[in-house]
């Protein structure tokens, strides 16, 4: 599989262009214009007309004597110019998750936010209030363990535990695996819960309809401000652990006003997994975003995909 | 450290473009405001160049300085961090057009064939 951008081929480019354009210095760089869109640009000694070579696709071509040799630095240098994205292949396969969960009318949500925040007892909480309601089924990131998919699974609520061992994130591939292991229904909730950490999530798009981060009332009002790349990325924001707030100095205005200034479109949930209070409205949350994405149509690849 | 599973794409792309080919340079373009550090990248180049056609090649790093839009006012600003607001008119609403890019712009090699990648 070609690792800048994961497709399956590997079709050979063609050279669609690899003369040097009349009025051109004799000997000064030339370049080639691949059928793939790749550039190269030569620079050649005289010696070496006319010759004939291989490209680092692959692909051979020879090459006329030019017409007026003049002495050239002596070597052959080749630069291939790529301008290529490189987390790509990350990204097509995140595309790829996007589209068979968004035209299954599955809600796949990536739960990230610093260890210890409480992610997996909010999600437990989550799990034991709608498992009747909703159909759900968990994703569980972590360096090493399989702790927090037994905890989830004891709810009764099928989950499938990737260990990232050195990783420090999830990516795209991971959760492709762990979608074939799962095997989520048409209609239901995929909650991905990501590596504890602030800043390498952020990066990669695993295909999820929407990040969700997870804020505590024990850490910094200030983390939104030290961690702008994940609340910006995050289109929810929990701030957990609101029952503790009574006993820790944590200004939750200036929290969300934080948070905010960051992201101005977040929307803020403040709740509590032991008194329950405000998951009523992260719940609400929830439901709508299933309903909207069970009216949504089918993305357009898909359905050429199936008219194919 | 999510420069190192960054720093693997970048060889592992090379590699495969330059299809055995000894790899003499690496350019590559990074945001100031991608949450990459180059130092790590370079930090991690060695390790992840080791045994490939990347082994001996130089690791050279553009940093993209942080530019952002006003959306009140439209002016083009400089962004030292996400986090801002305009300078001009002191609107907070500004949309990032440069700072955050992650890309490998080219790299050149020699001709000469050597093992496979890894």
């Amino acid at each position: 599989m070609c690792v800048t951008c994961g497709c399956g081929t590997t079709e050979g480019a063609k050279l669609s262009l690899h003369k040097n354009s009349a009025g051109q210095a004799p000997n000064a760089p030339h370049q080639h214009v691949h059928a793939d869109g790749t550039r190269f640009t030569h620079i050649h000694l005289p010696a070496d007309d006319p010759h004939e070579h291989l490209h680092a696709d692959g692909t051979r071509h020879s090459h006329a004597p030019a017409l007026d040799l003049l002495s050239v630095p002596g070597r052959d240098a080749h630069t291939m110019h790529l301008e290529t994205q490189i987390l790509g292949k990350n990204q097509l396969i995140a595309e790829r998750n996007r589209s068979w969960l968004t035209e299954r009318g599955i809600l796949a949500l990536n739960i990230v936010s610093s260890p210890g925040s409480g992610k997996t007892t909010l999600l437990e909480r989550t799990l034991i209030d709608l498992k009747d309601e909703l159909k759900i089924g968990v994703v569980e990131g972590d360096q090493a363990t399989s702790n927090d998919a037994e905890r989830i699974r004891a709810t009764g609520v099928p989950a499938v535990q990737i260990n990232t061992g050195t990783g420090c994130h999830l990516e795209a591939d991971m959760l492709e695996r762990a979608i074939a292991l799962l095997k989520p229904e048409a209609g239901s909730l995929l909650i991905i819960e990501n590596v504890g950490n602030l800043v390498c999530p952020a990066l990669f798009d695993l295909g999820e309809r929407a990040k969700v981060v997870i804020f505590s009332v024990t850490e910094g009002e200030d983390k939104p401000l030290k961690y702008p790349h994940m609340f910006g990325a995050a289109e929810v924001m929990l701030l957990s652990k609101i029952d503790l707030q009574p006993y820790v100095r944590f200004d939750v205005q200036k929290a969300i006003s934080n948070a905010l200034k960051v992201n101005p479109a977040l929307k803020v949930f403040p709740v509590s997994s032991y008194s329950g209070e405000g998951l009523e409205a992260w719940y609400g949350w929830l439901r709508g975003e299933l309903q909207n994405g069970l009216a949504r149509p089918p993305p357009q690849a898909s359905l050429a995909h199936a008219a194919a | 450290m999510h420069e190192l599973s960054i720093t693997r794409n970048v060889v592992a792309i090379v590699c495969e473009r330059a299809a055995g080919q000894r790899v003499t340079r690496v350019r590559l373009a990074i945001g100031k405001l991608s949450a990459v550090m180059p130092e790590a990248i370079r930090f991690c180049f060695g390790i992840c160049a080791e045994g490939t056609p990347l082994a001996a090649a130089t690791l050279q790093i553009d940093e993209i300085p942080g530019r952002g839009r006003c959306t009140a006012c439209q002016g083009e600003v400089e962004l030292k961090e996400l986090v801002g607001r305009c300078p001009d008119c002191g609107a907070a609403g500004l949309t990032l057009i440069a700072g955050q890019e992650m890309l490998i712009r080219e790299f050149e090699f020699a001709e000469k064939e050597t093992e496979p990648c890894a």
